[in-house]
C-alpha cells in the first residue's frame, strides 16, 4: 500500500455568479420551475445579475454565469512531505485549502484524507475579545481541533511561546495587535495534527516573530508532519519545502521541487535560447548600417557560465560570462564593443565597454580583416533583479554603428547572501544588487 | 486513523455524530463561553438572568391579569405566567440561537472547520443555563404560593416528567431553529421575520391565557403547536389543572420530532456549502 495521506482527484469548484442574484420571489419560482422539469434552470434563465464577484471575471469561465475558482486538480501527498502553494491571487490557492479542510464542498471530483487536518488559515479564527488570553487558549485551541487535555498539556509551551505571561488574565480586546498575534499564532502553532493547512499567515508580526514562526514550522516539518503551505514568500517556500504547486486561473499548473516551481512562478525561467546566432543578429540589427561595403559584423552572441556552456539562467553568485563573435570585412583602426543590461521596462541598468580595460584596449584600436572571439565578465555578486536583457552595440565611431536591443534575455536568481536572513521575498525589483562591505561605528 | 473522504453531494443525512462526540470538548467550551460573555461589563452581571423573567411575570401579572383580566384557570396569576414562561423562554432562547447558528458564525466557519451542528448544539446547553436559574425562581414562588398561601394548588406526580417537557422544548425549538437558519442563509428575510414569528407563536401557546379558553372543537388544530402541550402539560404537572389529552400530547411529540429530523436536513444541506454564499 502506497504511504499517500491526501489524494485530490480531479477537484474542481465552481462559482455560480448569477445565482446569488436569485433574490426576487419570481426568480424563485422561475427556478424551481425549472428544476422541476429537469432542466439546467441557470443555462434557461439567462444571466439574472451580475454577482458579487465580477472582478474576478479574468478567470476561467466557462458560461457568462460559471466561474470556476479551481478545475481539475489532482495530486497525491506522501506522508511527511512538506508542500507549498504558489499563485497569483484568485488562482485559487485558498480555495484549494478550503475544500481540503472541508469548509466548502467541491463542486466535482474527490479527496482522500488520511489523518487528522488541522487548518489554519487566519490567525486567531475565533478569538472573542471578552474572553482573556487564557480563556482564549482554550476557546482557539479547541476550534482549531484540539481537546481539553491536549490543551493543557501544550499551555505552558503556548503562553511561553506567545510571550504575553503577564497579560495572560486581560481580555485580548486589551491587547495590542502584535500581542494579540503573537498569542493566536503560538496557539496555532502547537497544534499536533497529522496534516497541517497553512494559508499566507506569517505575513503578521514583526520580523522576529516571523523567524520563530518559520523557526516553528520547520520543527513541525521536522516531526515528520505532513504540511501543505501557502506562501507568497519564496523565499519560505523553498526554505519549508521540498516540493511545490503553482496554481494559475484555477488550474494546477507545475507540481514539482520547490526549486523549479518558484523559479517558474518568478519568471526565472528562460525559454528561448541563451545563444543568438548570425540569423537572429541580421533581422534584429538596427542603426547606422553600411550595406554594400561593410566593416563590422556580429556573429555570434552567447551566455556561458564559467565552465563555457551556454546558459541564460544564473544564480546570483555565479559570474556571467558574455562571449561575442564578430567579422571585419576590412581594416577597422577604432572597434568599440559596448555591452548593455537593460530591464524589461528597457532602463539601462549596467554597461561596460571594450576599451574600459586597458590592457586590452590597445588591440582593437587596429583590427585586421577576420573573424575574431572577444568575451567579458560579469562578476558575480552583482544582480538582484530576475529578468534582465543583453544588448550589444558595435561601432565604428561615426562610420558604421550597430545596435541590437534586447538580443538575448537572461535570468538571474537572487536568494540573498546572507543564508541565515529572510529576504523580502525578493520582491524588492532592485536589479543591481552588488555584495558590498559594511561597516558599523 | 481518521479518515475523511471529501466529495460532493453528499446524502442529506450524512450526519457525523462519531465526530460531534470527538468535539465535546469545543462544544462545553462554546457553552461556557456564551454564558461568560453575555454579561460581561455589565454591573448586575449574572443577575440579570433573575431580573428578566421576574420583571416579565410583574408585567404580565399588571397587564394581562390585572387589566385585561384574563382567566387563569383559578392558579394564582403570579405563577401560573411564571409555568408558562419557564419552558417558554427556553424554547424561544434556542429557536433563536440556533437560527442565528450558521450567519452569526460565518467568519468562524469561513476560516475552520468543526462540525457545524456544535454550533446550535451548544446553544441548548448554554440556555439550559439560564432555564435552570428561571427553574429555580420560579420553584421558589411555587413553593410560597404551596405551603404559605391557601391557594388550593393541587401538585401531581407530572413534575417528574419535567425533564422529558424540557427535551421536548427542546427538540421543537431546535427544528425551528436549523430550518430558520438554513433559510437565513439564503434569505436575509427571515432574520426580520424571526421576532414577529416568536411573538405570534407565543400567542398560539397557552402562556397568558389558558388552553380552556380555546374552543373545544379548536383544541386538535390547537394543539398541533407541540409547544400548546408542553407548556400545557406543564401547567397540570404543578397546578392540577388542564385540558390535555393523551392525543393531543403525542401528536405534539409527533409533530416536534418531524419538525427535528426535517430541520436537520435543511441545516445539513445548507451548511456544506453555505460559506459560498454567504
Amino acid at each position: 500500500m502506497s504511504d499517500y495521506v491526501i489524494i485530490a482527484d480531479s477537484l474542481s469548484k465552481r462559482y455560480r455568479l448569477g445565482v446569488i442574484g436569485r433574490q426576487t420571489l419570481k426568480d424563485e419560482f422561475v427556478y424551481l420551475w425549472h428544476k422541476l422539469m429537469k432542466r439546467d434552470p441557470i443555462k434557461h434563465m439567462g444571466k439574472v445579475g451580475v454577482g458579487q464577484h465580477t472582478a474576478t471575471t479574468t478567470s476561467a469561465e466557462d458560461d457568462n454565469n460559471d466561474f470556476w475558482a479551481l478545475k481539475d486538480i489532482s495530486f497525491k501527498i506522501n506522508r511527511g512531505e512538506v508542500v507549498g502553494i504558489i499563485g497569483r491571487n484568485g488562482s485559487g490557492k485558498s480555495t484549494l485549502l478550503k475544500l481540503l479542510s472541508r469548509i466548502t464542498e467541491p463542486t466535482s471530483g474527490e479527496a482522500f484524507i488520511e489523518g487528522r487536518v488541522g487548518s489554519l488559515l487566519e490567525v486567531g479564527t475565533g478569538f472573542h475579545p471578552e474572553l482573556t488570553g487564557r480563556e482564549n487558549i482554550y476557546m482557539n485551541g479547541a476550534i482549531l481541533g484540539m481537546n481539553k487535555s491536549e490543551i493543557i498539556k501544550r499551555f505552558d509551551e503556548i503562553v511561553a511561546f506567545s510571550e504575553v505571561e503577564q497579560f495572560l488574565d486581560t481580555p485580548v480586546k486589551r491587547y495590542s495587535s502584535g500581542m494579540f498575534v503573537r498569542l493566536a499564532f503560538a496557539v496555532a502553532a502547537h497544534l499536533e495534527p497529522e496534516i497541517l493547512l497553512v494559508d499566507e499567515v506569517l505575513a503578521v508580526g514583526d520580523v522576529e516573530f516571523q523567524k520563530k514562526c518559520l523557526g516553528k514550522m520547520k520543527d513541525v516539518a521536522g516531526q515528520g508532519r505532513t504540511i501543505l503551505f501557502v506562501s507568497h514568500n519564496m523565499g519560505a517556500i523553498n526554505n519549508l519545502c521540498s516540493r511545490a504547486l503553482l496554481l494559475e486561473k484555477g488550474r494546477l499548473v507545475l507540481d514539482s521541487t520547490a526549486e523549479e516551481t518558484t523559479d517558474k512562478y518568478l519568471g526565472y525561467q528562460v525559454v528561448e535560447s541563451a545563444v543568438a546566432t548570425e540569423e537572429d543578429i541580421n533581422e534584429k540589427m538596427e542603426g547606422k548600417i553600411l550595406m554594400d561595403f561593410p566593416y563590422v559584423r556580429l556573429k555570434r552572441i552567447a551566455l556561458l557560465d564559467k565552465e563555457h556552456n551556454t546558459k541564460n539562467l544564473f544564480d546570483a553568485d555565479e559570474p556571467i560570462q558574455i562571449s561575442l563573435e564578430f567579422e571585419c570585412f576590412q581594416i577597422v583602426p577604432d572597434l568599440r564593443l559596448v555591452l548593455f543590461i537593460v530591464d524589461k521596462n528597457d532602463t539601462p541598468i549596467y554597461g561596460s565597454q571594450n576599451t574600459d580595460d586597458t590592457d586590452i584596449a590597445s588591440k582593437f584600436s587596429h583590427i585586421a580583416k577576420g573573424v575574431y572571439k572577444t568575451a567579458c565578465v560579469i562578476p558575480p555578486n552583482t544582480f538582484g533583479g530576475r529578468q534582465l536583457y543583453l544588448s550589444v552595440h558595435i561601432l565604428y565611431p561615426k562610420v558604421e554603428h550597430i545596435v541590437l536591443n534586447k538580443i538575448l534575455r537572461f535570468g538571474v536568481k537572487f536568494k540573498g547572501y546572507n543564508q541565515q536572513i529572510q529576504y523580502g521575498g525578493n520582491d524588492w525589483g532592485i536589479n543591481v544588487w552588488p555584495l558590498l562591505k559594511w561597516s558599523l561605528y | 486513523m481518521i479518515r475523511t473522504h471529501i466529495k460532493p453531494d453528499q446524502a442529506w443525512l450524512s450526519i457525523d455524530w462519531k465526530e460531534i462526540w470527538q468535539y465535546r470538548d469545543l462544544l462545553w467550551i462554546m457553552v461556557s463561553r456564551h454564558f461568560t460573555t453575555a454579561y460581561k461589563q455589565s454591573i448586575l452581571g449574572p443577575l440579570w438572568f433573575v431580573i428578566q423573567p421576574l420583571a416579565t411575570t410583574v408585567v404580565f401579572t399588571i397587564v394581562f391579569g390585572q387589566i385585561a383580566k384574563i382567566g387563569t384557570d383559578g392558579i394564582p396569576p403570579f405563577v401560573f405566567y411564571m409555568s408558562g414562561m419557564v419552558l417558554w423562554n427556553y424554547f424561544a432562547g434556542c429557536l433563536n440561537g440556533a437560527s442565528g447558528s450558521l450567519v452569526g458564525n460565518a467568519g468562524l466557519f469561513q476560516k475552520v472547520y468543526f462540525p457545524r451542528l456544535i454550533a446550535p448544539i451548544s446553544i441548548l446547553f448554554s440556555q439550559m443555563i439560564y432555564f435552570l436559574i428561571n427553574l429555580a425562581v420560579f420553584a421558589a414562588f411555587y413553593l410560597y404560593y404551596l405551603f404559605f398561601l391557601k391557594t388550593g394548588i393541587q401538585p401531581t406526580l407530572w413534575i417528574l416528567a419535567l425533564p422529558a417537557l424540557v427535551l421536548q422544548a427542546a427538540i421543537v425549538g431546535m427544528g425551528v431553529g436549523l430550518w430558520l437558519s438554513a433559510l437565513t442563509v439564503k434569505y436575509r428575510d427571515v432574520s426580520f421575520l424571526l421576532p414577529f414569528l416568536t411573538q405570534l407563536w407565543m400567542y398560539a401557546t397557552p402562556i397568558i391565557y389558558p388552553a380552556s379558553y380555546v374552543p373545544e372543537k379548536l383544541r386538535m388544530l390547537y394543539y398541533l403547536n407541540p409547544m400548546a402541550s408542553v407548556v400545557e402539560f406543564n401547567r397540570f404537572a404543578f397546578f392540577g389543572v388542564g385540558t390535555l389529552t393523551k392525543e393531543t400530547f403525542l401528536f405534539g411529540i409527533g409533530s416536534g420530532l418531524l419538525i427535528l429530523i426535517t430541520g436537520l436536513l435543511m441545516f445539513n444541506r445548507s451548511q456544506r456549502t453555505f460559506v459560498d454564499t454567504i
